[in-house]
């Protein structure tokens, strides 16, 4: 069971050329794989398409195959592949139904659309909230939370539907540095019981330092780099890839040029 | 000398009764480059909102330019003190990117070519003169920031207001912002940015200001607000001091907020760290 992209090539409806070229990834339950690369580079349509929501809800044109446990994403239905695989856009606020009176409904909204039994439903949404620590907004009103809280809210949301995969565009953007290192620990406690692979991209490569075993990079479209998280993002070709490298390594290299000797804990 | 932006005592309760500022004193100077930083829901995009009349005070008083900001008109507040949201997409509206960035600067009163330069500098300013005739929504949420913040910019207030500006940037995103942050401080402009970027706050900004549940906690320099006593302060605001911060107190070297400043403390030291 893998969710897998071979020479998968896309390109958006009225593109001048593709967005992806020929993309060859496999994302297995467990796995925790970070994305970096440069902005336009690809990294939302990658989320895209390894959802399945390109090409099947906003069009586009795919070659190559992209499969989540063998179902083909340009033949499955709708429910199927959302049932697989949960994404997080990038702008968070945009994903939140806009039909829910509360953050709890808000959060119910997708384990109900699966027709889940109502104990179920409450178990799964108080799991997920308890998870990113967010308990404490299930009454609010997700239309008047602030961006990192609605940020919470919308990964909530996907985690509740349990998907096998989680594809997450930039899903700490608005959080401040500890939400960040919460989000971090609920995402290794998922990955580290075995039935789920993560996808995630992010600028913040500390976060990506000490969460994910491998990372790629990503530019043009293509995959530049590919590898074992602490050998990609310690490459000094990595700033040069509009990519910043994490404060450790930056630290170790902004020390070896100066001539002291630095070797800093893992943050 | 007259602060810019000055609040007393200021508080502000939603309507629906959730509390969000209580007894903040700020006095931000004309030309001040100021960061406020603090968790999610502490309050600090509440508390911009009150620079340019978005929202009024429930409680204390809120002056810009030495005038009460509570009998003027938002319009009026708009000439001197420009917010760009964080999020763009609650900000663009316009069918091309000049028609966007031409819309606020238009609307207070500039024609012309005096309208035409202003909104060609501002996206010169932030990368995008190469995509005036572009649709903003087919531009990636970063360069979608950008033009947000150019919208404003081309607006020349005296005071800009930008809430929190890295998000989604890459490194080279990044850059940009400073660059931009920097050429207003050249003009004499007043800039201050919400965010939880902390490298970018300890490496741009003179001073932060640290808030926690509405209120104000710290008030300094980077190397004030990063020292070792302060981290609790910190902590209790859901932020955490940078790993330059956290390995220059190891060591005992003093507060070193910046990459730069580890650094030369541990040559200062001859190495031997």
């Amino acid at each position: 069971m893998t969710l897998q992209l071979a020479a998968a090539t896309y390109r958006y409806a009225g593109a001048a050329g593709p967005s992806l070229h020929e993309i060859d990834l496999e994302l297995a339950p467990g796995d925790l794989l970070g994305v970096v690369g440069p902005n336009d580079a690809g990294k939302s349509t990658l989320c895209l398409v390894a959802a399945g929501l390109a090409p099947a809800t906003i069009q586009g044109q795919l070659s190559g195959t992209v499969t989540i446990d063998g179902l083909d994403t340009r033949s499955a239905r709708p429910h199927e592949l959302a049932q697989r695989a949960g994404i997080l856009f990038q702008n968070a606020v945009t994903q939140l139904s806009g039909t829910s009176a509360t953050v709890w409904e808000e959060i119910a909204f997708g384990p109900r659309n699966l027709g889940l039994a109502r104990a179920e439903v409450i178990e799964r949404v108080e799991e997920a909230a308890a998870r990113l620590a967010i308990a404490d907004l299930c009454a609010r009103d997700p239309e008047r939370l602030s961006g990192g809280q609605a940020q919470l809210v919308a990964l909530a949301s996907i985690l509740a539907m349990r998907p096998a995969y989680l594809l997450l565009d930039e899903p700490t953007s608005q959080l401040d540095p500890q939400g960040t290192r919460l989000v971090g620990e609920a995402l290794a406690g998922i990955a580290a019981r075995g039935e789920t692979g993560i996808l995630i991209t992010e600028h913040k490569t500390d976060l990506l330092d000490r969460l994910c075993t491998s990372v790629l990079v990503i530019e043009e479209g293509r995959i530049a780099r590919q590898g074992a998280a602490a050998e990609i993002l310690a490459d000094p070709g990595l700033p040069a890839a509009g990519v910043e490298p994490p404060a450790r390594v930056r630290l170790m290299a902004a020390a070896r040029a100066a001539g002291v000797e630095l070797d800093p804990e893992p943050p | 000398m007259t602060p810019q932006i000055e609040t007393a005592g200021l508080g502000f309760v939603y309507p629906d009764g959730t509390r969000a500022l209580e007894g903040v004193d700020l006095r931000i100077g004309s030309g001040e480059l100021v960061a406020i930083i603090g968790q999610n829901g502490s309050g600090k995009s509440t508390l911009v909102r009150h620079f340019n009349g978005l929202l009024r005070a429930t409680e204390g008083t809120v002056s810009v330019g030495g005038m009460p900001v509570a009998r003027r008109h938002v319009a009026e507040l708009a000439r001197t003190v420009g917010v760009v949201f964080q999020n763009p997409d609650r900000q663009i509206f316009a069918g091309s990117v000049r028609r966007e960035v031409e819309f606020g600067a238009g609307n207070l009163g500039y024609r012309g070519a005096d309208l035409a330069r202003r909104v060609t500098d501002a996206l010169a300013l932030v990368g995008l003169g190469d995509a005036v005739r572009h649709n903003p929504y087919d531009l990636g949420f970063s360069r979608r920031k950008l033009l947000a913040m150019a919208s404003v910019l081309a607006m020349g207030t005296s005071a800009v207001v930008l809430d929190e500006p890295t998000t989604g940037q890459d490194a080279r995103g990044v850059d940009r912002v400073r660059a931009i942050v920097r050429s207003l401080v050249d003009e004499g402009r007043t800039v201050i940015a919400i965010s939880h970027d902390m490298r970018f706050v300890v490496e741009a900004f003179p001073r932060l200001v640290v808030m926690r549940a509405g209120r104000i906690v710290l008030d300094g320099t980077p190397e004030e607000v990063f020292a070792e006593q302060e981290w609790p302060v910190l902590a209790s605001t859901f932020l955490e001091p940078t790993l330059a911060a956290r390995v220059g107190a190891q060591r005992g070297l003093g507060s070193t907020p910046t990459e730069d400043a580890l650094i030369a403390a541990l040559r200062g030291r001859g190495g031997s760290a």
